[in-house]
């Protein structure tokens, strides 16, 4: 019991150290917004941090940095689907390329 | 009669069937949003100048606001799991209350957002950018509501279970926790996608 508690303790820490992390990185992602970038750049670099920012959470508050294999299988599956849905409509902006569609 | 597998993992898939569970509603819940995001796509992809003319801007300081309470919100809850796990069931009612009120003032900021456009005469029907805002957001802000309820039902009468089942109690909390995360995760891709990229 004294093992868990220390594990807890030890555990607790950490999470402290990823809310200050997270903090830091929705200030860096705010400010990067002010900087002039080209579009394209600026929706990576958002992306980006809003991933890393997302994994932070997913890894260490939602402990799937040690978690059972179902888990994972589930999750893979269901980001599978995920990145199908992302792909239909940049594959229709491609199919398209050149022509103007005006949704109102 | 006893529901099997509610603390002790099923030999087959190594988990309690509430972890399983809500895993798999999660899983559901990525789609769900996922759908969503690619609506956001394709009407940005779809239209010319994004976002089109007419839309007021966000409000980037409340929404970075918000990003820090959700976060904030995300830690409490995390801490209230952990001091259970201390049999620390003071602590833990302390930790769990302050998620709810986090929850609280996202909502009441949140709902000054929705004035500030409501009040203007901006409708969803103002245009696509302002329809995919609304409903990301709404949907969102409907998922904080369903952890709040969840929540304060453990502070209030789902607390007993503690003294009857205290792992069984503790899965709960893993559980309550564990979409408590996703509805900040939701919320760490909307920031940026709504407020910062236009």
């Amino acid at each position: 019991m004294a093992e868990h508690a220390e594990d807890v303790r030890h555990h607790i820490r950490i999470y402290l150290r990823i809310f200050i992390s997270l903090f830091a990185l929705t200030i860096v992602t705010v400010g990067a917004a002010f900087i002039e970038l080209q579009l394209a750049l600026a929706i990576a670099l958002g992306l980006l941090i809003a991933c890393v920012k997302a994994s932070l959470v997913g890894l260490f508050f939602m402990h799937l940095v040690s978690e059972k294999k179902m888990i994972y299988i589930t999750l893979m599956l269901a980001f599978a689907f995920f990145f199908v849905l992302m792909l239909i409509p940049m594959l229709m902006q491609a199919d398209s390329y050149g022509v103007i569609i005006d949704v109102p | 009669m006893d529901i099997p597998y509610t603390v002790e993992p099923r030999p087959e898939t190594g988990l309690n069937n509430a972890k399983l569970g809500i895993w798999l509603f999660l899983a559901s819940e990525v789609l769900l949003f996922g759908a969503l995001f690619s609506t956001y796509i394709f009407l940005r992809t779809g239209t010319p100048v994004w976002p089109p003319d007419g839309t007021p801007p966000l409000n980037i300081p409340l929404g970075m606001i918000n990003t820090f309470v959700l976060i904030a919100s995300s830690v409490t809850m995390v801490l209230a799991w952990a001091t259970l796990q201390l049999n620390n069931f003071r602590d833990f009612k302390r930790y769990l209350a302050l998620t709810v009120l986090l929850s609280l003032v996202f909502m009441v900021i949140k709902a000054f957002e929705y004035q500030g456009k409501l009040g203007h005469g901006v409708y969803p029907s103002t245009n696509t950018f302002m329809a995919i805002y609304f409903t990301l957001t709404g949907l969102h802000g409907l998922h904080v509501l369903g952890g709040v309820a969840v929540m304060i039902y453990f502070l209030g009468p789902g607390k007993k279970m503690w003294q009857s089942e205290p792992k069984r109690f503790a899965g709960r909390i893993e559980v309550t926790g564990l979409y408590w995360h996703f509805v900040d995760l939701v919320w760490i891709f909307l920031f940026p996608v709504l407020y910062l990229l236009p």
